[in-house]
């Protein structure tokens, strides 16, 4: 009997048990998943949204509670409810060392997919995926957007009832993100599959049918995603002054009492409150009188925020004390960084391909792009990490990898990932930082001090570094780039994997080292964080296919039909005008 | 479709799944044919435990016939390099500094000792650091001595009267060749490693790439994970061993006297022993690199030391010897032993097969038990 | 000042970060005691207990001497007595017995008779070695019989006599000679696999660029590295040379000082070929395949097991490139032989130009193998 009910769970609890400590997963859920319909899992880093899904795929047993799924229930016939769904882990299991058919016939072997099926069955998901040209191409010589795209292939290559998704988009270029979601929901209208995934992106929450917030462990509501924001409506407004610029602006509207969020959205500040009373603006804004406010259309972003930062106890506000001096802004004009047709080949491979762009004094400048563009090559180059192939690289006048160590002691780096010694304790960490730059005993302590208070890890400083939440540990690696003070600061990546509560706060601690005049040069692929940078490069296949700051690029793609173009669709259609020809008819 | 179908389709995709990957992958290669090439050749030249080319100083006091005899004789033994030295006090000298391994000393009354039969003495003195090649060296010494003296007991007309005169006849490898033991045994440590590393990695590998956890959400059980692992990884493993066999034939010269069959069979059994060892290592390590540590100190050493392979088992302490009867290899030491230089001894080849097919069935059945579909 | 101050802290996080990390601490305790304990009672050529048939068709007093004197002997150890020439296949064969003496029924008569009289040993040769060192202890025990024997019956004794003597290691224990070698042993493999994986795992981790982004210069990081590796080497060879004086009880007759010396020096040129192999591994798996492959020649050509001169001319020369070669000399020579600094010159240059190659290649490798 088919009910229209997909996935059921019951009071079910989860706990682990690391070294010392007890993690409680998920503490009391209790949901239910319609049949038919697209499924959101949202919630920050921990929220226990991958041990739902394997708990589900039967891949962990539940302490207490019952799971049933497609009425079928998961503690008793594990092997069923592994027959009859697709489950998609957050890093696919692609074997990188077979070519696209490979991996594809693999997964039919195991699904029993009839040979007399495949051949249809595989042209239809190679046709949907765009991957008919690839099929001998190895799995590991693709680009993340084509792999997950593949891995989704593999997993509906038997098409399942119900398709559990652990973030498929994470990491995937806008374009993929956009194919992806259209695979998901041909196969939701076409065969009636019912989809449940999780997401770090909040704007494909509106994507869903229904969204589950979660946090903590804990269900915290479950609705279509209007029924989260429409409650915030008339505590959402856009505030512009044309006197202040909207980095002040943000930082200041941050830090008054009553707004729970403010960011930059475009040329504006998007601002949420606590109530329906706006705070009075011109009296905290005295000397702006040009400040202007208007009620905008609460999305699901607005409403995560509010809630999140209710059940969070400490709200978080960065103190304005980054760095100890500000720095003089009258030579703004200074060039920092300058590059000029700069190349790197791996072998054949052109990784990076004549790029060339300057960044000056104060400036914060993004290098976007998917994964595999090429900014990675460009940033280890930039820091004198790797060799030039051709072209020049001058950071403050200076080649990094044959300058001195004093010149480089003027640069602060973060890598991605958030490198640190992960068995070392936080102290011991910066301490080694600290002196690596060779500051002085004084020097050290007063920094280490500065440290730990700026960058609230009080109550961490004897923890073990691994151990630490991966926001804690984004701090302490921006922490231990800035022991030294550094006049540019390099951050690759600094919020990929990085829950959005997390990310927000990040990019509030950037903004007030901007001020105060570090220039910072930054890497990334969320496309809504070119908002934060005042000028950028947008990168592809190695080449740069804009630059400028983010309000020229919107209007450059400016038209009736897209009266507010998004920094996503303006990579799009940046990414199809470059599209190599010869890849599309190959 | 039955069950039956899809339970082969399954096995077979897996089976060519991983028989593609090895294909890709050249460090298995390397693995499987490289390493035993290399392990066998620097064994097989670097390894042995024959004394040969013995530097010996002799020293004489006062030449005469007799001692030039006696140096001559140790001057054609294949196993000696005498170097003259005047004095004693200049060839202790260079026994101190390692210039030479031994001394032979004849005093100024040696050959009047000698004439009037009142038991002449030989002083020799051996570097003693080296117990074993010590031992060996003074075995040869005798030697040299005992022909010395019925030769010229003979010249004199005279007849040596010895009571009990020892006859060695020493089977199996009569010419006393350090080789013939050595390579054979070294096959088991061989493919000890091989069967280990190949295998602890591969389950672990798939939990780092993250293709464990989309692989455990499908049809297949787990008993199809783990044939599907073994059966690529064995073929590939007796490919190594065939190599090796070959090797030890035409490359060192060692006779296999028993039956080219019993070997393999007796081969394949140890191969899954020790596939299953790595497997067992592999399912409980989850991470490649404690994988490959695991995997080279409780298969490689063991294998090298308590197999029987150089050291003789039963010379250990009792609880050493109790240990051995848990390493695999030391049953494949004495089949392999046996079958190369004894022949088809089947007392001694079907016991310990017996014992390896024991232990066959209890790695595989741990790595049966460990190994479930679940995370934690 | 700056750069002491830099290279200090680099080798105080590298020291934390290896002995806070559960696996490394295990790597460093575990496996030398288990080896020590293994080469130390296991790895042994001295014979006990070889299992001996005996095969005696004269049943006086004579032969039931002899068969006494070589039963009671700790080196053997009677498994059977056989009555016909057809039990002698079976028994070697099965391995059951190692050895079969064989006394013919004239043995006493041709003894009385002063007539040499001939015992037959039949010994399994599968393993060569054991089937030598059988044969001499058999040799010893029947060279004793004869003297007696003569002296009894008051024979002249042969014209001339071996008085064989062995020196440094008296009474040839091979423990006695294992021993001091695995203090190189295990320091060595201790040194590389820690600085094998310094870098890699650095590298695996991403920490790596962030170090080179700092002041750092290539020199201070390899001094910054070197040091953890040669503090942890010199103590796990210290508590196995306490080991080695005081559970295995070898005499240690030399120069300590000019045993420190050279321990120094080949920890420096371990430390070396450890960093070298790591600044060329990319990942820590790389790293200790690196090592092993380093490690499993450099102990077989080093003289540990067996004589170095016994070996093929041209693997002779190779192992002058082997740092344990000449240590093991040193250990040997300062523990049995009672060695001091002057005799050990020629194996302290030999090692401290290795340690300064491979030192510099390394170095030159932390900037130039990035990509």
């Amino acid at each position: 009997m088919e009910s229209s009910i997909a996935l059921e769970l019951e009071r079910v609890y989860k706990t682990f048990t690391t070294d010392n400590t007890i993690v409680n997963a998920l503490d009391d859920i209790s949901l239910h998943i319609s049949s038919g319909k697209v499924t959101g899992l949202i919630g920050p880093d921990g929220a226990g949204k991958t041990t739902l899904m394997r708990l589900v795929t039967s891949l962990l047993v539940p302490d207490k509670g019952k799971i049933t799924v497609l009425g079928i229930n998961a503690l008793q016939e594990p092997l069923r409810v592994q027959s009859s769904v697709g489950y998609m882990p957050q890093r696919f299991g692609l074997y990188e060392d077979l070519t696209i058919q490979e991996n594809l016939n693999f997964y039919a072997d195991l699904q029993g997919v009839a040979l007399t099926d495949r051949k249809s069955r595989y042209q239809e998901l190679m046709h949907l995926t765009g991957l008919t040209h690839f099929t001998n191409r190895l799995a590991g010589k693709l680009s993340g957007g084509m792999k997950q795209k593949l891995g989704l292939a593999c997993t509906l290559v038997h098409p399942p009832r119900l398709l559990i998704l652990d973030e498929p988009t994470v990491g995937v270029d806008p374009v993929s993100r956009r194919e992806l979601w259209s695979i998901i929901y041909r196969q939701v209208k076409k065969e009636g599959m019912s989809v449940l995934l999780s997401t770090a992106y909040l704007d494909e929450a509106e994507r869903c049918d229904e969204v589950i917030l979660m946090h903590q462990g804990k269900r915290l509501g479950q609705g279509t995603p209007q029924f989260f924001s429409q409650p915030l409506r008339g505590r959402v407004f856009h505030v512009t002054s044309p006197s202040i610029s909207k980095r002040s602006l943000s930082i200041r509207l941050n830090s008054v009492s009553g707004i729970i969020d403010a960011i930059i959205e475009g040329e504006k500040v998007r601002i949420v409150t606590e109530s329906e009373s706006l705070p009075n603006l011109s009296e905290i804004f005295p000397d702006h009188s040009d400040l202007s406010i208007e009620a905008a259309e609460p999305i699901f972003e607005d409403a995560f925020i509010a809630t999140l930062k209710d059940s969070q106890t400490t709200v978080v506000q960065p103190k304005n004390t980054l760095s100890k001096t500000s720095r003089d802004h009258s030579t703004a004009s200074d060039v920092v960084i300058d590059v000029e047709n700069l190349t790197r080949k791996f072998g054949d491979f052109v990784a990076v391909n004549d790029v060339s762009f300057h960044v000056t004094r104060g400036e914060i400048f993004g290098l976007l792009g998917a994964n595999g563009a090429g900014k990675s090559t460009t940033f280890r180059m930039l820091c004198g990490l790797l060799t030039v192939t051709k072209g020049t690289v001058r950071i403050a006048g200076l080649d990094l990898r044959h300058a001195s160590a004093e010149a480089r002691g003027r640069i602060g780096y973060m890598a991605q990932h958030f490198s640190l010694y992960i068995n070392l304790t936080v102290e011991q960490n910066l301490k080694f930082f600290a002196s690596a730059y060779g500051l002085s005993r004084a020097q050290k302590k007063e920094r280490i001090d500065w440290a730990i208070s700026a960058f609230e890890l009080t109550s961490y400083r004897n923890s073990i570094s691994a151990d630490l939440p991966l926001g804690f540990k984004q701090r302490l690696a921006m922490a231990a780039a800035l022991m030294h003070e550094p006049d540019i600061l390099f951050l690759d990546e600094p919020t990929s994997g990085v829950d959005p509560l997390a990310r927000r706060e990040f990019w509030q601690r950037i903004n007030t080292l901007a001020e105060s005049g570090v220039t910072v040069l930054v890497t990334t692929h969320f496309m809504d964080e070119a908002n934060y940078c005042d000028r950028l490069v947008i990168m592809a296949d190695g080449k740069v296919l804009a630059e400028g700051a983010p309000a020229e690029m919107k209007n450059r793609f400016r038209h009736p039909d897209q009266p507010d173009p998004t920094m996503e669709d303006v990579f799009i259609e940046l990414i199809e005008s470059n599209q190599n020809p010869k890849e599309k008819v190959a | 479709m039955n069950t039956f179908t899809k339970k082969r389709m399954r096995l077979m995709g897996m089976i060519r799944k991983e028989s593609l990957q090895i294909l890709r992958d050249p460090s298995s290669i390397a693995i499987a044919f490289v390493l035993p090439v290399i392990l066998l050749l620097l064994f097989g030249y670097g390894v042995s435990l024959d004394a040969k080319g013995v530097r010996l100083a002799t020293v004489v006091e006062q030449p005469d016939t007799n001692t030039t005899s006696l140096i001559g004789s140790f001057q054609q033994s294949e196993y000696f390099v005498p170097i003259v030295y005047n004095s004693i006090q200049e060839a202790e000298e260079a026994l101190r500094s390692l210039k030479v391994d031994g001394i032979v000393w004849l005093r100024n009354d040696f050959s009047n000792r000698l004439l009037s039969r009142n038991n002449a003495p030989i002083g020799v003195y051996v570097n003693g650091v080296d117990a074993n090649q010590a031992r060996i060296t003074e075995g040869y010494i005798q030697g040299v001595w005992q022909n010395w003296l019925l030769n010229y007991t003979h010249d004199q007309g005279q007849d040596l009267k010895i009571p009990v005169l020892l006859e060695p006849r020493i089977w199996f490898n009569a010419a006393v060749n350090s080789r013939y033991f050595l390579v054979p045994g070294l096959i088991a440590v061989i493919m000890t490693l091989i069967g280990a590393m190949l295998t602890s990695m591969v389950v672990a590998r798939e939990w780092e790439r993250g293709t464990m956890e989309a692989l455990m959400v499908t049809p297949i059980h787990i008993r199809e994970i783990v044939i599907g692992k073994l059966v690529p990884y064995f073929i590939l493993g007796m490919g190594g061993m065939f190599l090796s066999v070959a090797m030890a034939v035409w490359l060192f010269d060692v006779p296999l006297r028993g039956s080219f069959w019993a070997l393999t069979a007796a081969s394949a059994l140890f191969m899954m022993v020790a596939l299953g060892m790595g497997l067992l290592i592999s399912i409980v390590a989850k991470s490649q690199f404690v994988a490959g540590q695991v995997s080279i100190i409780v298969t490689f050493l063991p294998a090298f030391i308590l197999s029987g392979f150089i050291f003789q088992i039963s010379s250990m302490p009792d609880a050493i010897q109790f240990i051995t009867h848990v390493i695999p290899a030391r049953y494949f030491v004495a089949i392999l032993q046996t079958l190369f230089l004894a022949g088809n001894i089947w007392p001694v080849i079907l016991s310990n097969a017996a014992a390896l097919l024991i232990m066959m069935f209890i790695f595989l059945g741990l790595v049966k038990r460990k190994a479930r579909k679940q995370l934690d | 000042m700056k750069t002491l101050r830099r290279i200090i802290a680099l080798a105080i996080k590298e020291l934390l970060a290896i002995l806070k990390d559960k696996q490394s601490r295990f790597i460093l305790i575990g496996p030398p005691i288990a080896q020590l304990m293994v080469f130390g009672y296991a790895a042994t050529f001295d014979l006990n207990h070889i299992p001996v048939a005996i095969y005696n068709e004269d049943h006086s007093q004579p032969s039931r001497d002899l068969i006494a004197k070589i039963t009671g002997s700790p080196h053997f150890e009677l498994v059977d007595y056989i009555e016909h020439d057809e039990q002698i296949t079976p028994l070697i064969d099965t391995k059951k017995t190692l050895i079969v003496l064989h006394l013919g029924s004239s043995f006493s008569s041709d003894l009385k008779r002063n007539q040499p009289t001939k015992v037959q040993a039949i010994i399994d040769g599968r393993n060569s070695n054991t089937a030598l060192l059988t044969l001499g202890y058999l040799r010893t025990i029947i060279t004793d019989f004869n003297l007696g024997w003569a002296k009894q019956n008051g024979l002249p004794g042969p014209p001339a006599s071996l008085q064989i003597r062995p020196w440094f290691n008296e009474n040839l224990v091979s423990r006695w000679f294992v021993v001091p070698g695995i203090v190189g042993l295990l320091s060595l493999v201790i040194t590389t696999i820690v600085t094998g994986l310094s870098v890699a795992r650095e590298r695996e981790a991403g920490t790596f660029d962030q170090l080179l982004v700092t002041p750092l210069r290539p020199f201070e990081v390899l001094i910054g590295k070197s040091i953890p590796g040669i503090l942890i080497g010199l103590t796990e060879g210290s508590f196995i040379l306490l080991m080695a004086v005081y559970w295995f009880e070898i005499p240690l007759r030399g120069s300590i000082g000019a045993l420190y010396l050279g321990m120094f020096l080949f920890l420096l040129s371990a430390t070396g070929i450890g960093l070298m192999i790591s600044s060329l591994a990319v990942t820590q798996q790389q790293g200790i395949l690196g090592a092993f492959l380093f490690l499993v020649p450099s102990v077989i050509l080093s003289g540990f097991a067996t004589p170095i001169a016994n070996m093929p001319e041209f693997i002779q020369h190779l192992t002058y490139i082997n740092p344990l070669r000449y240590f093991l000399i040193i250990l040997r020579g300062v523990f049995l032989e009672g060695d001091s600094y002057t005799l050990l010159v020629d194996q302290y240059w030999p090692m401290s130009i290795i340690a300064i190659v491979t030192l510099s290649i390394a170095g030159w490798l932390f900037r130039h193998r990035l990509s």
